[in-house]
């Protein structure tokens, strides 16, 4: 089941960069990549429970700001200690300027 | 005795991460882990902070449980010290007289916390804290409207002082030194935080000598030079920390400040290293100075760089030097090493504050951060980034909030090493 919510503006996030979108008590991480395309993940680090918005993107690596864990956030995929639990990534659209996001 | 294979002496950080690495490394031999205490390695970060102000916490937080000890064939000897090492056999001694060989061993006691040498301070009068046990302990006593001393103004008095005002304490603060946090922080930055301190009620002293500690009735009393009382319910010291190093001495291994290890963490012995907070090493990004650094995420790496080192990589530890602490809701930041500058150059924005130290050529050596939550953190990687590849950034672009400090990345000119 799709359940589509709008996140930002395309032009809030700047590229190769990450903004927080909080949602119904729950909070996400919204990137545009480099490549100018937009992704978007579960906001916490699976390790600790930091938001990753105030994280650093490099090329497609968000890096957590607090204890340097790393992941993929096209995949989600953690790169090695301290993470143990993949990052959870979900579908993205960009429709008129807006960014949304399928929460499933 | 089992067969030889690689031995970790300590299980904190370090060790758990050299550990892990062994086996992320494909080394498949046995991989023995041995520490002093009865837990499976835990993150020490807490102990200062969530550990002391939330009651429910019962347990440490593993780095490496069970569970995963078992899935990655890591035998983890709890409890055990290791007396001695026989350099020529190969042969770690331990504290019940067993032996267990090994092929390659990795020192990472880490370090203890130093003692108050005063008259008083020696019959249980001060508390100290580096395990959890010791945590519990502190926050067993630390009661809404008790009033607490703490002596040493550097990052776990600090923090210790912030966890005990927030569970209503009464805290006054002693440190010896002129300001806080005269190691390794700058003193604009030591300035936000002692006024952070101060918003909170914390009673910060400082520039004051220690006479001794007093048991009045119930309580304590920190005399100080002119005479003058600190009463209080409970005394603790953050005064600093010792290398472990006994097992390095009575191996005949080098100490210096620590074990005495390469630029590849490799003791005086070809066969054991060393990594964290009890391994001293020369880094080749401040002209080879000696160093010893006690902050989580140097053991981390050093525990990985240690364990693939013993695997026989020969790669050279040279990660910018970087810790954190969080004190209220604010987040501080160090990355690289602030005495190594001769100029600051400051920047503001959002709330936050950054430092960055330039040397004599105009190459950052370090910046020194501090704002709300971690705020700051972003700033600080990507400054620490232009600090490993030895940029010397436009001081002008710096001071401004506006300018980018990823361009700066990307268009800064290089100092080349000295040779």
């Amino acid at each position: 089941m799709s359940n589509w919510v709008e996140a930002c503006a395309a032009d809030e996030v700047e590229e190769e960069d990450v903004i927080r979108f909080d949602h119904e008590g729950r909070t996400f991480a919204i990137f545009r990549s480099p490549e100018d395309e937009y992704f978007a993940t579960d906001g916490l680090c699976t390790h600790e429970r930091v938001h990753l918005a105030d994280g650093l993107v490099m090329d497609d690596v968000i890096e957590c700001p607090k204890h340097n864990g790393r992941f993929n956030y096209k995949t989600g995929r953690g790169k090695g200690a301290p993470i143990c639990v993949d990052l959870k990534t979900y579908p993205v659209r960009v429709e008129g300027g807006r960014v949304l996001i399928d929460l499933g | 005795m089992t067969a030889a294979g690689m031995v970790i002496v300590g299980a904190g950080e370090a060790g758990a991460r050299a550990a892990s690495t062994l086996r992320e490394d494909g080394y498949e031999g046995p991989v023995t882990l041995i520490g002093d205490e009865p837990h499976a390695p835990y993150e020490r970060p807490p102990l200062s902070k969530a550990v002391m102000t939330t009651n429910d916490i019962g347990e440490p937080s593993s780095i490496l449980d069970a569970d995963r000890l078992g899935a990655a064939r890591i035998e983890h000897l709890a409890g055990r010290r290791v007396s001695r090492l026989d350099l020529a056999n190969r042969l770690a001694v331990l504290d019940d007289g067993s032996v267990q060989a090994y092929e390659k061993l990795l020192i990472a006691t880490g370090a203890g916390p130093r003692r108050l040498s005063l008259p008083g301070a020696g019959e249980g009068g001060v508390l100290y804290l580096r395990t959890f046990a010791d945590a519990l302990a502190l926050r067993g006593r630390l009661r809404p409207g008790s009033r607490l001393a703490v002596i040493g103004g550097g990052f776990i008095g600090l923090e210790i002082a912030a966890s005990a005002v927030e569970r209503g304490c009464a805290v006054t603060l002693v440190e010896m030194a002129p300001r806080i946090l005269m190691r390794g922080v700058p003193a604009e930055v030591a300035q936000i935080v002692r006024a952070r301190h101060e918003a909170a009620g914390v009673r910060v002293m400082t520039g004051l000598a220690i006479e001794r500690i007093e048991r009045r009735g119930e309580g304590s009393a920190v005399v100080l030079g002119d005479g003058a009382a600190v009463e209080c319910d409970l005394v603790v010291a953050g005064i600093g920390a010792v290398p472990e190093t006994a097992l390095a001495e009575a191996s005949g291994l080098a100490v210096e400040n620590g074990v005495r290890a390469d630029g590849a963490l490799r003791t005086s012995d070809p066969h054991v290293f060393a990594a964290g907070d009890c391994c001293s090493f020369p880094h080749p990004l401040y002209g080879g100075r000696r160093l010893r650094l006690e902050a989580w995420r140097n053991a981390q790496d050093q525990g990985a760089t240690a364990a693939r080192n013993m695997l026989g990589a020969g790669e050279r530890y040279e990660a910018v030097p970087w810790f954190w602490s969080d004190q209220y809701d604010q987040g501080l930041q160090v990355a690289g090493l602030a005495d190594a500058g001769t100029r600051v150059v400051r920047r503001e924005g959002g709330g936050a504050s950054l430092f960055f130290h330039l040397d004599d050529a105009g190459r950052l050596v370090a910046v020194s951060a501090i704002g709300p939550g971690n705020a700051v953190a972003r700033d600080v990687k990507l400054a620490e980034m232009m600090i490993a590849r030895r940029l010397a950034p436009d001081p002008a672009a710096l001071a401004d909030p506006n300018a980018k400090l990823k361009a700066l990345l990307a268009t800064s000119p290089t100092i080349a090493a000295a040779a």
